[in-house]
């Protein structure tokens, strides 16, 4: 094992957590705000359990960017961050059905602009459950394998930029394995199963890799604490479990309710059910 | 698959019905070895020395299979049931078949091919491992014949 020097071109100006900051609520409060008003003005009455999904998301996302981000200069506290932006509201925020929201309380044209984005090519190939799983989880190898993670120490753009890749890649991942919003060309349930258990896989190694070489992972830090990082390294095992519990809920319990519209509709008879040539 | 040219209804279908049990049968055994053994006993330990990368690999892909094989498996099990497709001896028999063969296989495999962990530490392994492969053999008998019994008697019928 190389233990990558480190090539810092900058000062290490201590951690990014210094300074206690109500900055990153604002937006989180923005989104929980944004989203109550316009399930207020939907008027087909909006589903409280959507409601309180998002809510729960948001909730996740103001403590892992509130009170952990006191603690991101120990890994613990950057894991926990990472569990909950990149994996836990994520899944809150995309059971809330967002996308649906806007195209019902929206003016036409927000609509059409929405619907032509979700007919795109560019984001079928990175919502499609393979491509999201690899940010996802890829990302999160590429911080604790490069030297990305102590980098992210000392800048603190760096790291909030990192926290949005969580974020964004965690709420892609979730959507395209079980999200309600409409996703045209969402794979089948056998590809969505094969990413979930590619991406939750690759995390549990990655736990199990960091624990076993916590001395010289990650690269290219300053002062390492093998100690704290072995059990940030069960914290992200058991953390990652616990997603891929919620996620695999998700995801079945979405297959469930399919197949229920569908025997409802081979019960009832297909003389009750219009035939193509009746419908065009 | 024989059963899905059979006319549809109130079939009781025999290969769903056992998969689903043998998914929940794999993944409770699993989650029982990770609380009781891992974490209550602590016999076996998180992370091996001398465990190999191909081992660690193969410990990640099980461990992420066994999460999505218990709520799959739950989720299929309600499905069968609420269309009353469902033979609860032929879901029992699966659950045996699914964690005698989860034991077996870890007993055999994991413990004892890849040598990813061992049951417990600084005893003499013999009599652990006997018991703990007898245990899953047992079980996995068990299964067959519930499995074996169901089927003969609704071929009576």
């Amino acid at each position: 094992m190389t233990l990558l020097l480190p090539v810092a071109p900058f000062a290490h100006g201590g951690h990014p957590a210094g300074e206690p900051s109500w900055l990153p609520l604002f937006p989180v409060a923005l989104l929980a705000g944004g989203y109550l008003l316009a399930a207020g003005r939907d008027p087909r009455g909006w589903r409280h359990r959507r409601t309180v999904a998002w809510l729960a998301g948001c909730a996740g996302l103001a403590v892992a960017v509130g009170p952990l981000a006191q603690l991101s200069g120990d890994p613990r506290g950057h894991l926990a961050q990472h569990l909950l932006l990149g994996m836990l509201a994520p899944l809150g925020l995309v059971l809330g059905a967002p996308i649906t929201l806007l195209l019902r309380v929206a003016p036409p044209p927000v609509r059409r602009a929405v619907g032509r984005l979700l007919r795109a090519r560019p984001l079928h190939l990175l919502a499609h459950p393979v491509t999201a799983g690899l940010l996802s989880t890829g990302g999160l190898a590429l911080v604790l394998l490069t030297p990305l993670y102590a980098a992210a120490e000392r800048q603190p753009v760096l790291h909030h930029a990192l926290h949005l890749h969580y974020l964004a890649a965690g709420y892609l991942f979730a959507w395209s394995l079980a999200g309600p919003d409409p996703a045209p060309r969402r794979p089948g349930l056998a590809v969505r199963v094969g990413a979930l258990l590619g991406a939750a896989a690759g995390h549990a190694v990655l736990a199990k890799y960091l624990y076993a070489q916590a001395g010289t992972l990650p690269p290219g830090l300053d002062n390492p604490d093998p100690e704290a990082f072995r059990s940030a390294a069960q914290l992200m095992y058991y953390g990652g479990d616990l997603a891929e519990l919620l996620l695999a809920t998700a995801l079945f319990a979405g297959w469930y309710n399919n197949r229920r519209r569908r025997h409802v509709t081979d019960a009832t008879g297909s003389a009750e059910r219009p035939s193509p040539a009746q419908l065009s | 698959m024989a059963d899905s040219s059979l006319p549809r209804g109130r079939t009781v279908h025999v290969r769903p019905a056992i998969l689903a049990g043998a998914l929940i049968g794999i993944a409770i055994m699993a989650a029982v070895d990770e609380i009781v053994f891992h974490q209550l006993l602590a016999w076996h330990h998180f992370y091996d020395r001398s465990t190999p990368s191909v081992a660690l690999l193969s410990d990640g892909l099980l461990h992420a299979a066994e999460v999505i094989a218990l709520v799959g498996g739950f989720f299929w099990y309600a499905d069968l049931r609420r269309r009353h497709a469902l033979s609860t001896r032929l879901v029992w028999g699966g659950f045996l078949l699914g964690a005698g063969g989860f034991q077996l296989f870890d007993g055999l495999v994991d413990h004892k091919v890849l040598r990813l962990h061992q049951i417990r530490y600084g005893v003499h392994l013999v009599p652990y491992d006997v018991v703990w492969n007898l245990a899953g053999a047992a079980l996995l008998l068990a299964g067959a014949l519930l499995i074996w019994r169901a089927r003969s008697r609704d071929g009576r019928r």
